[in-house]
């Protein structure tokens, strides 16, 4: 059953005529053409899939796409602002803090979500949260790094 | 070539079982380069015909399968100048988060004398790239690299010749530098964009020089991923990112195991959800529609029947299986003579190492897109192999290759895994029936099910030392997890070493699904076994593990990085156990030799391991991106705490237990230990491989810490909790 969908995505308004029970991962996807939020797992357990609502991390794999009427959405192709990369994706991009790549969007989304909630975290912290997001490429020394490195930049404020 | 289950063989899984290094002449496996040329070539500074390393791969194709293909002897196949003084390199290989984008540039840029920002790589375009036998085996800088700087050297000889006329100065008074050629006295200049003018460029000059370790501009030198900002405001695309108009997205209906057999499928109820395309040919069964979401609804929709057989063996009985059917050994390398060996003897231990399956897991699953028009076909995938691709596409649809064009966007992890083509070749099929380019992107429970596994395994070892701590006698024999890694480089007099089933796709009746080549293939089980095996000959010594090596080890290369990273660890000798949690490892892999140096911490009420500190020092030759090789090794540290602590696929017969990530458990961030690496230096060697060696020591490294640390051997991998507790229990 299509229903009229409101939401913010990436700043802008976006109107969708759309199933809302459908996961807001495959709507990126495939009805919007964001590509950048990626399937891993579609059960919750690997994080490739982060978005921000309302500048928190949400897996968009198990939420409808009906839950985020009304909402702001970020993805990762919203983070940046013009060329200017947000100072998260600015350090994992000085720090190597990845390989193949594919888990990188999520990563960042949940990193900035943990910044905004945690200006200045302890390394427990980025760990006990960065947790649940999977990199099979094994560049988790260097994420923990870039994530200290951009919590520094940010000197404790919000960008 | 069949295999026992009926499928194709993969043509390259012969070839990719060999890491080049140990393999034997006479078996007329010619290494591409001999080490003489790599000499010429890496660095050596002797002029070498452009010609040899086509050739030489030519000659090694004959006998592994790709016929009549070969690396291209023109240099304008691996680059190209354009107008706008841009350089584009061009190579079959892909970018699969292992830095190649970043070190191909680096190489390319060096030796043309152009600004690495200027260097665009198109890598993995069968239309557009030289021919590649695929990206595995560590071979991309050992072996597609000396023919790529080559290409290179030989471009920039010509642009000088070229440079020469266009400015009336002899070619002895021309330099190049930033992508121009300038003459001696700075007053002329003649740009390569003004020389080539974005055309190929006809004139050739074989022989030309490669530069000389000391001539390296950036080649050496630390330098960042390329690909790095692409990948972190997610406009890198993969396959699964690819639209084309009217693309349908495919779900496929698969059995409930291996060993199911289909009997008939009720398809009514899901032809009723909206936008459906229902299509059955034979054992393919597909769901079609414009989201996969909905496509999934339609699946979920079908009512297959099967008949299931019962379950022959599971990931418990697996071993005894795999010993009963082992077929006969071969023997991999002996000399001396055990039975004197024996007598010499004053400890002989004996013990047998298993490991189970591991699934590769990358976190982009196998995915394709596949475009059908007319007799052309168009196939963008996840894939190691495009080449092979092309080749196994076209063969399905009855084409000539040349009809097929694979282009490989960035790729989501391989490990091995995305050698195997299937989901491709399933979204041609689909493509072709349907008239509409197809979509198949596997779902994790796909991945996890049709992945080929490394094999589950058995190595015995037999072997004794003297009063005086010297090796007399070493009797090893591998079952089913294949022969690289295998052979010993310990300087032990009488040693045998055997071989049961040398390959990873094991023998009829052996493996109940498939199994394939797994980062650094056979020798993460192989230097399991004899790494912990060296150890407890060490304990029983009663000599220092890391002294205990040193006694009983004349390579000099492996001496080196044993010594590196004892140095760096700050290792103080004391016998195992000593409660400390040290453990050491080294092995060789690729050409590269390494060791690694751990600590940890074991909870003897749990059982559990926490991995403080992993010190890894590394020779590989030439190392030409510093920074890229380290994070490769940091890389195949973290993967390996998993296949050493956790990873295992638990089964029954041909069903799959595990098809997501809450039951098969990836390394996570609280595993983490400190992690420093040593590149030893050795860039007047040829360059050697990065993307593997430093994974095969972790399930003896860290074995050998958990031994120091409370005097248990455990003799599975991976050590989980239980396994160690039952360790415990016996000692």
């Amino acid at each position: 059953m299509r229903e009229n969908v409101q939401l913010k995505l990436n700043g802008k308004p976006v109107s969708l005529e759309v199933d809302p029970g459908r996961p807001l991962l495959w709507v990126l996807r495939y009805d919007l053409g964001l590509t950048g939020t990626k399937y891993g797992c579609g059960e919750g357990h690997c994080g490739a899939c982060t978005v921000l609502v309302e500048g928190s991390a949400v897996r968009s794999c198990l939420l409808r796409v009906g839950a985020v009427a009304g909402k702001e959405v970020t993805t990762i192709e919203g983070l940046a602002r013009g060329s200017e990369l947000h100072p998260v994706q600015k350090a994992f991009a000085e720090h190597d803090a990845l390989q193949c790549g594919y888990c990188t969007p999520g990563m960042i989304l949940n990193a900035v979500s943990l910044l905004r909630n945690i200006p200045r975290p302890t390394r427990s912290q980025i760990i006990e949260t960065m947790e649940g997001n999977l990199c099979r490429c094994g560049a988790h020394k260097r994420i923990i790094e870039a994530i200290e490195s951009a919590a520094q930049a940010m000197g404790g404020g919000q960008r | 070539m069949k295999r026992h289950d009926g499928k194709q063989r993969n043509i390259y899984d012969e070839y990719l079982e060999r890491d080049f290094t140990d393999a034997p002449e006479s078996e007329g496996l010619a290494l591409p380069l001999d080490r003489r040329q790599f000499l010429q070539l890496a660095g050596g500074g002797i002029a070498v015909a452009f010609c040899i390393p086509g050739s030489l791969l030519a000659q090694q194709r004959g006998r592994r399968g790709g016929e009549g293909q070969q690396l291209p002897e023109d240099f304008n196949a691996f680059l190209r100048i354009g107008e706008d003084g841009r350089v584009t390199g061009f190579t079959g290989k892909v970018e699969l988060g292992q830095g190649i984008i970043t070190s191909l540039a680096q190489m390319l840029a060096d030796e043309l004398d152009v600004p690495l920002e200027s260097v665009d790589m198109v890598m993995g375009d069968t239309d557009l790239c030289p021919w590649d036998r695929g990206t595995f085996g560590s071979m991309t800088t050992r072996f597609f690299g000396p023919p790529f700087r080559a290409a290179a050297a030989e471009a920039k000889a010509v642009l000088v010749e070229l440079a020469a006329e266009k400015l009336g100065v002899t070619k002895d008074r021309l330099k190049t530098r930033d992508g121009a050629v300038y003459d001696d006295a700075g007053q002329k200049k003649v740009t390569y964009a003004e020389l080539a003018k974005g055309k190929k460029i006809l004139r050739h000059l074989k022989g030309a020089p490669v530069e000389k370790p000391g001539e390296f501009t950036l080649v050496g030198k630390g330098l960042d991923r390329r690909d790095a900002v692409e990948k972190v405001t997610g406009r890198a695309k993969y396959a699964g990112d690819i639209r084309e108009p009217g693309m349908l997205c495919a779900r496929i209906l698969r059995p409930p195991s291996h060993d199911a057999k289909f009997l008939r499928v009720d398809t009514s109820a899901a032809r009723e959800v909206a936008g459906t395309q229902v299509v059955q040919d034979g054992d393919l069964i597909a769901v079609l529609h414009e989201s996969p979401d909905l496509a999934e609804q339609a699946l979920a929709r079908l009512k297959p029947e099967y008949d299931q057989p019962a379950a022959s063996v599971d990931d418990r009985t697996i071993f005894d299986h795999l010993l009963k059917v082992a077929p006969p050994g071969e023997t991999v390398a002996e000399g001396g003579n055990l039975g004197a060996g024996q007598s010499a003897a004053h400890h002989v231990v004996e013990n047998t190492y298993l490991n189970s399956y591991v699934a590769h897991a990358p976190m982009e699953p196998h995915t394709a897109l596949a475009k059908v028009e007319g007799n052309k076909v168009t196939i963008w995938a996840s894939t190691q192999t495009p080449f092979a691709l092309k080749d196994e596409a076209a063969s399905l649809l009855g084409l000539p290759a040349q009809n097929v064009r694979v282009i490989t966007p960035y790729v989501g992890g391989g490990f091995g895994g995305k050698s195997n083509n299937r989901q491709a070749l399933e979204a041609v099929r689909l493509a072709k029936l349907t008239g509409k380019p197809v979509q198949v992107a596997w779902t994790r429970a796909e991945e996890f099910f049709y992945d080929t596994f490394r094999p589950a395994a058995v190595v015995k070892v037999r072997a004794g030392v003297t009063e005086a701590g010297l090796i007399s006698f070493w009797d090893y024999g591998v079952y089913f997890a294949g022969e690289r890694g295998s052979q010993h480089f310990y300087d032990i007099p009488n040693h045998r070493t055997v071989a049961y089933s040398g390959g990873w796709t094991g023998v009829p009746g052996s493996h109940p699904f498939a199994t394939g080549p797994w980062r650094a293939p056979a020798n993460n089980t192989n230097t399991f076994a004899r790494e912990s095996h060296i150890d407890a000959l060490a304990a029983k010594a009663g000599i220092d593990p890391v002294e205990f090596r040193l006694k009983n080890l004349k390579d000099p290369r492996m001496r080196r990085v044993l010594e590196a990273a004892a140095k760096k660890f700050g290792w103080s000798p004391a016998k195992a156990p000593s409660g400390r949690g040290y453990g050491v490892a080294c092995g060789t892999d690729v050409g590269t030799v390494v060791a690694h140096i751990a600590e940890v911490a074991v909870n003897k009420q749990t059982g559990s391991v926490r991995v403080k500190r992993v010190v890894c020092a590394q020779e590989m030759g030439l190392c030409v991106n510093p920074e890229g090789a380290r994070i490769q090794m940091e890389g195949c540290i973290t993967m390996g705490l998993g296949y050493a602590l956790a990873e295992e696929i638990k089964f029954a017969g041909g069903k799959i237990h595990d098809s997501n990530f809450d039951t098969y458990t990836l390394p996570r961030f609280s595993w983490l230990p400190e992690i420093e690496t040593v590149i030893v230096d050795a860039k007047e060697s040829p360059a050697q491989g990065g993307g593997e060696p430093a994974v095969i020591c972790m399930g003896g490294v860290l074995a050998n810490a958990v031994f120091d640390a409370t005097g248990a051997r455990v003799l599975q991998l991976p050590m989980t909790p239980e396994r160690i507790k039952a360790a415990l229990a016996r000692v």
